[in-house]
């Protein structure tokens, strides 16, 4: 099967709000694919979805030629050791040190010694460039190295699948060049697929074998980062170009101005 | 009255809702306590750390609690000239109700509060979502061994309570106000009832150990994950805590002693 993750006609609401209408996409092996779009729009959903934490109203989530089905609890765990998430600001367990968080999944499950631990803990450490932070608190250490050492966690058992929720955002230039290196060299070295949902368009199109534009829960473009760069879709341009006004309303939907102006007293 | 009766309506439907989302959650977290079987190290942990959050305020109200039983005790006794069952008055006011109500509801403000506190801000740091990404289950790994580490803690602290609560009347009645020392323990020795006043004593503190503290960790567990919502959620651990705690000390001493 080419692709790890393929999703089919997805619907999904938060009560009677449709976050996703219909949403096809597929994640081939090996790619890292990003899935792109403005606040609001659904990425981080798709993430919950394909993880299990949220259940789709209607369609369906491939995972690895298994369907995912949230309510089965015995078979969601089996899926998600196969899978590896960093959350948007690395949700690092504060009680533990940065050792201790990447030794984690380990202990949990594996019987492994704890030398053995141990050296594979220091390796994951290497990868970020965090060995010699081992033993600091996240407290201790600034934003982008807890997601580093987040990134570091969610490798640990090489997982085949590894999800980004926002790998880039409220990370100065140097880091996130960082990030998003080690996001490719990572996926490339455990022969991983990877799904980055962001909104920081130059460095996911550094990274990015594939894009696809989220907007008001649909799909509206998809391609590779090139053809999105040469796009003519009036969202994708808004969006890649950084434009106020476009597709996306810079005002909020409601009533005009005008409307505001003279009738609002009045009411 | 359409609106008072529709607002009735939806908190009667909202407090069943959550009444049953709680013993779901409850059912849940003993199903998830079976793995603490094979790693007994997390609870023994969280023994520690829950213990050593409380021993202190503990250990201080119940010598605070002591002297005034035996000032209070000796006043009233010493009306009907049997100041020397003080030590006897002492040790039944603290094990059959003081030491394992007094104790609950500091546990709850102490203990309670924190561990509310601690898992609102592990999901509202999204933690708990990460461990379930890990296939781990945040029920068995995070609730279930601070769970049982409560339901373990609450008796030996009453016990603490009740014993410096004792030496606290001691001090007071024997020590201060002259009361015969031998009288003070022989009283004490020949009337409380080991199964009748203490085991009784210690099945409350274990109820009140399973109430306070699997109030606070579903508390923190269902809080919104905002700080306004671990706000709220850390006051309501504190009242329902409380009100639970006097509520099944009636229940139990009817059911206990009449």
């Amino acid at each position: 099967m080419p692709n790890l993750v393929e999703i089919h006609d997805l619907h999904f609401s938060y009560g009677t709000r449709p976050i996703l209408s219909g949403i096809r996409m597929d994640f081939p092996r090996g790619k890292v694919v990003a899935v792109m779009g403005g606040s609001g729009s659904g990425k981080t959903t798709i993430l919950r979805l394909i993880g299990g934490q949220l259940a789709a109203q209607k369609g369906r989530i491939v995972f690895d030629g298994q369907a995912v089905n949230p309510r089965d609890f015995t078979l969601m765990y089996e899926m998600r050791r196969k899978m590896g998430m960093l959350f948007q600001h690395g949700a690092l367990f504060t009680d533990l040190t940065v050792y201790e968080n990447v030794a984690f999944p380990l202990r949990e499950h594996t019987r492994l010694p704890e030398e053995l631990i141990r050296d594979l803990v220091l390796m994951k450490l290497h990868a970020v460039g965090l060995r010699n932070a081992a033993a600091l608190k996240p407290s201790e250490i600034s934003g982008g190295m807890a997601r580093r050492v987040a990134l570091a966690r969610a490798v640990a058992l090489d997982p085949q699948l590894i999800m980004y929720d926002e790998p880039f955002a409220g990370l100065d230039p140097i880091s996130m060049g960082v990030a998003a290196n080690l996001i490719r060299r990572l996926n490339d070295a455990l022969g991983s697929t990877s799904i980055v949902v962001s909104h920081d368009v130059h460095e996911t199109f550094l990274i990015a074998d594939y894009v696809y534009f989220l907007s008001q829960g649909k799909i509206v473009a998809h391609g590779t980062p090139q053809q999105m760069l040469a796009s003519d879709d009036p969202y994708v341009k808004q969006f890649v170009h950084a434009e106020a006004d476009g597709p996306v309303p810079f005002h909020y939907p409601g009533r005009s101005l005008e409307e505001d102006l003279f009738r609002g007293v009045s009411q | 009255m359409i609106g008072a009766i529709t607002s009735l309506g939806r908190w009667v439907r909202e407090s069943v809702s959550n009444v049953g989302f709680a013993t779901r959650t409850f059912f849940a977290l003993l199903g998830a306590s079976g793995g603490l079987l094979r790693r007994p190290r997390l609870v023994t942990d969280q023994i520690h750390f829950i213990g050593n959050y409380s021993l202190v305020i503990i250990a201080v109200s119940g010598l605070f609690v002591g002297f005034v039983l035996g000032l209070q005790g000796y006043y009233t006794l010493n009306r009907y000239g049997s100041e020397e069952a003080l030590g006897l008055l002492v040790a039944l006011s603290l094990t059959r109700e003081l030491g394992p109500v007094v104790t609950a509801l500091l546990f709850a403000g102490r203990a309670g509060t924190s561990l509310t506190a601690e898992i609102g801000l592990m999901k509202a740091g999204e933690q708990l979502a990460a461990m379930e990404m890990m296939a781990v289950n945040p029920l068995e790994r995070v609730i279930a061994p601070r769970f049982w580490a409560g339901v373990i803690a609450m008796p030996i602290l009453a016990a603490i309570f009740s014993a410096v609560g004792v030496i606290g009347g001691y001090v007071v009645g024997v020590l201060m106000i002259g009361v015969d020392e031998g009288s003070f323990w022989s009283q004490m020795q020949a009337g409380v009832d080991v199964w009748k006043d203490i085991a009784n004593g210690v099945i409350k503190s274990i109820v009140f150990g399973f109430a306070v503290t699997f109030t606070a960790l579903y508390q923190g567990y269902e809080a919104q994950p905002t700080p306004e919502g671990v706000a709220r959620a850390t006051t309501r651990t504190v009242v329902i805590a409380s009100l639970a705690v006097l509520w099944l000390d009636f229940l139990l001493t009817a059911l206990m002693f009449s």
